[in-house]
């Protein structure tokens, strides 16, 4: 494979950036149209917006579509862009209120960060969330989209690209948090007549909805990455796995993908180059282990979606067999950010081993539900009190559950450690794709451990027999404690099983499916002893029926 | 030319050419490690768990069935964590569904049995799910009795890759898997069987089995190659 930069062509097509409104504009109104403010008829506000601002005759006023501006629980979310102003649930009698709000701006107001939710955060991966239109390549574009592309494909060999990302430390957002740089290596390196990019939008973690943000909030960004990946490793064709609950984000993606493709930037001879690159959509049927590598592939070859055994590897035999880089949504849209910034400066972001940002979707018993990008290394008190205001209620912090059913329950102690892969795993956690579960005094922990279990026996593929079995008997166990009928020896039991699951299924489903149980029992085993001994459940959960006694 | 590697299994020495699995030279050198899923002649799926080894060097266990070996290689294929997983998986696919031997065509005849019987499975502990399943007893020779499949797929595999006809196939997931025929319509009304009878003679279990024999006759002796192929050609006057 030539490590060349892309060869120079005659330019062939302009790329038609055209600015969206004529004359300068003095105040524009963001309305976020990201799948949570949409369920709350955020699209009425935005036609609400647009027909007042124009029947007040407010020429230098526009009305935008946007991406998540964070905050889901509060949406319909509208924000001033000039001086960051945010409307929080905003019915369309509000619109008003916004209107007369659009024409007080003045042309020397600054946008302000409103408060420790935005001020703390650090945005890369979502950095042109809530400020460009996902519907709009222009306005892409206008924000410098796709420039970063143009200057690899004409300065950059595949080889420099590929260190770039090596220097800069990033690895895998979708849970594993493998090095992207050895894995983009592996796959440039590895012998095939055609090599695959997949980017793996199936995101099944309850209460996980990272990747649906950044695909309904920003496509092209994805495509970007997409396309920079592809020419490190020498790819040319591209596949996004997304499920299909996610229909807006299909929906974004796949007039993204046709846009783009317009204006040359996907297709053949990418940007005015010798670069070759496309992309199609493949849509998941809901199944949680089709995320998993080796069954996403399966899937998109049109084969029943169960995971194989790996060795080998994807990125050695992937799609229809050949060299397949797979990479997160959130991983991909980390790249164009590197490669124009810099390795050292994403380097020069995060704690020990974990490099750049990590998104966190919020959710559980904390006031600010919604969508956070922080730098790896921050508290978790800072993340669940500074950005997430607290525990709804002021209620006491009880535990946090990341890494979703693989993941397991990091309890108050834990409030101030430094949130990277390393120390969720060293506190039996997981950082998985991102999901961050905030639960209360309110919450038992035994419930929490089998409500997971409940979801892998649900999703468990069926191939593999710890996984089939495993799940359900470990679930069966489970539900006895909290009913209240379960005896010591079957609490052994529970424990001997996890451990033989944990080691014996094939795929990171039945592998994880244990870990809710070992962290739950590792911090709250006296729940346990309360449901098995005394036959109480300490949060009030449980509906336990006292036993008679016979004397 | 094919490459001999040196490995060792359990401190013996031994060798195999390069393609070979672990379990390939294991099973020539006389080192026996249980399988289900796993048969000589079609595809391995590494999906029953039984043959799990140890790698020297590797954290994670891994199927024997399908890793290949390499040069200076250490497995450990038997030791006591080994024999408790592997009862442990033996046990779960008895207490998946209903295998009452006593009552069954392939008592004394089943590999199920005989894999508890070699790892010393005395007793259960883990819960019985044994949820109710159905027999399919519509086509003309065989009948499969879903309450005894392990879900191994030998059928589903010997019927595509060795008679290509592809009629054995799966559907649904985690404990609701079921091998099906013909996009799950009953097996006498396939189209696609050719009655070779293929999956009955590599079925490890009772699953399988030809109609018209009483229980505990042993439908898995050894019989001539594909005998039903016999009777469907005299049928139809050939
Ligand atoms: C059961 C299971 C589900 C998974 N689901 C996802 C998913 O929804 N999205 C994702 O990006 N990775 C998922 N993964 C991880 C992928 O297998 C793979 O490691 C990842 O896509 C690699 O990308 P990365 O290196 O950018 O993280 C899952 C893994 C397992 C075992
Ligand atoms: S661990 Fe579960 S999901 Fe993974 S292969 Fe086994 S049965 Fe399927
Ligand atoms: S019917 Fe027999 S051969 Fe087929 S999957 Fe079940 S146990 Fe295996
Ligand atoms: S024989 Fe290897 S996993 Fe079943």
């Amino acid at each position: 494979m030539s490590e060349m930069p892309a060869a120079a062509r005659p330019v062939r097509r302009r790329v038609v950036t055209e600015e969206l409104h004529e004359g300068p504009i003095r105040a524009s109104a963001y309305v976020c149209e990201a799948a949570s403010c949409m369920s709350a008829q955020a699209a009425e506000i935005t036609a609400r917006l647009g027909e007042l601002v124009a029947e007040s005759g407010l020429g230098d006023v526009t009305v935008k579509r946007v991406g998540c501006l964070g905050l889901c629980a509060a949406g319909p979310l509208v924000e001033i862009a000039q001086t960051g102003q945010l409307f929080e649930r905003v019915r369309p009698d509000d619109v008003d209120g916004i209107v007369a709000a659009l024409r007080d701006v003045k042309p020397t107001d600054e946008r302000r960060p409103q408060g420790p939710f935005f001020e703390k955060q650090m945005r890369v991966a979502t950095e042109n969330f809530g400020l460009v239109d996902p519907e709009s390549l222009d306005d892409y574009v206008g924000r410098g989209g796709y420039e970063t592309l143009r200057r690899v494909l004409a300065d950059m060999t595949s080889a420099e690209v590929r260190d770039e990302i090596t220097r800069s430390g990033l690895r895998g957002r979708g849970g594993a948090g493998y090095p992207t740089g050895l894995k983009w290596t592996t796959v440039a390196k590895a012998q095939g007549s055609q090599k695959y990019v997949i980017c793996n939008a199936d995101e099944g973690d309850p209460g996980a909805f990272m990747d649906r943000s950044v695909l309904e909030s920003d496509p092209y960004r994805i495509l970007e990455g997409m396309a920079i990946a592809a020419f490190a490793v020498h790819a040319t064709e591209g596949y996004v796995y997304c499920r299909a609950e996610y229909p807006l984000a299909v929906y974004r993606l796949r007039a993204a993908i046709r846009s783009a493709q317009r204006a040359g930037f996907l297709g053949a001879g990418i940007a005015d180059t010798s670069f070759n690159f496309d992309i199609q959509v493949r849509l998941g049927a809901g199944a949680f282990v089709c995320g998993e590598e080796t069954a996403l592939i399966a899937s998109v070859e049109g084969r029943r979606g169960t995971p194989r055994p790996r060795p080998p590897y994807p990125a050695v035999s992937g799609l229809w067999g050949q060299p397949t880089l797979i990479n997160n949504v959130e991983t991909f849209a980390n790249v164009p950010a590197i490669l124009r910034r810099g390795a050292e400066w994403y380097a020069s972001i995060g704690h020990g081993k974990s490099r750049g940002t990590k998104v966190f979707a919020l959710a559980g018993r904390i006031v600010n539900t919604g969508l956070v990008e922080v730098p790896m290394g921050m508290t978790l008190r800072e993340i669940v009190y500074d950005i997430g205001g607290g525990i709804i209620g002021g209620r006491p912090f009880k535990a946090v559950q990341t890494g979703g059913p693989s993941g397991g329950c990091i309890p108050a102690q834990f409030l101030d450690m430094e949130v990277d892969y390393e120390s969720l795993i060293e506190v039996g956690s997981f950082i998985g794709s991102g999901g961050l579960i905030v639960m209360d005094d309110t919450s038992c922990m035994v419930d929490v451990a089998k409500y997971f279990q409940d979801f892998c026996r649900d999703e468990s593929c069926g191939k593999c027999t710890p996984c089939r079995v495993g799940t359900t008997q470990m679930w069966m166990l489970l539900d006895q404690i909290t009913r209240g009928e379960a005896t010591l020896d079957d609490l052994a039991t529970l424990e001997r099983l996890a451990a033989i699951v944990q080691k014996t299924a094939l795929c990171g489903l039945g592998q994880g499916a244990p870990n809710p149980i070992f962290s739950t029992l590792r911090y709250f085993r006296d729940e346990y002893m309360a449901h098995i001994v005394d036959r109480v459940c300490p949060a009030g959960v449980c509906a336990i029926t006292p036993v008679e006694v016979m004397a | 030319m094919t490459t001999v590697y040196t490995l060792r299994i359990d401190g013996r020495d031994v060798a195999g050419s390069e393609d070979a699995t672990v379990l390939d030279v294991a099973r020539e050198n006389g080192i026996d490690i249980p399988t289900l899923c796993h048969l000589d002649g079609i595809t391995d799926r590494g999906a029953c768990r039984l043959c799990m080894v140890e790698i020297t060097g590797s954290n994670k266990l891994t199927p024997a069935c399908m890793t290949k070996i390499v040069e200076g290689m250490e497995v450990t294929a038997h030791s006591d964590r080994l024999l408790e997983y592997r009862r442990a998986i033996t046990e779960m696919l008895f207490v998946e569904r209903n295998h009452i031997c006593a009552v069954c065509v392939a008592n004394n005849h089943c590999e199920l049995q005989d894999t508890a019987e070699e790892l010393g499975l005395t007793h259960f502990d883990l819960p019985r799910i044994s949820p109710k399943v159905d027999i399919d007893a519509s086509h003309r020779l065989f009948s499969i009795d879903h309450n005894r499949c392990i879900l191994c797929l030998r059928c589903v595999r010997v019927c595509d890759e060795i008679e290509g006809a592809h009629t054995w196939d799966i559907m649904h997931r985690g404990l609701d898997t079921r091998v099906q025929t013909d996009m799950g319509i009953p097996w006498g009304e396939s189209t696609t069987c050719t009655s070779c009878g293929k999956c009955v003679q590599v079925c490890p279990t009772g699953a399988l089995f030809e109609k018209g024999r009483a229980v505990a006759r042993g439908s898995k002796t050894r019989r001539p190659f594909l005998p039903w192929m016999k009777v469907v050609a005299e049928e139809r006057g050939l």
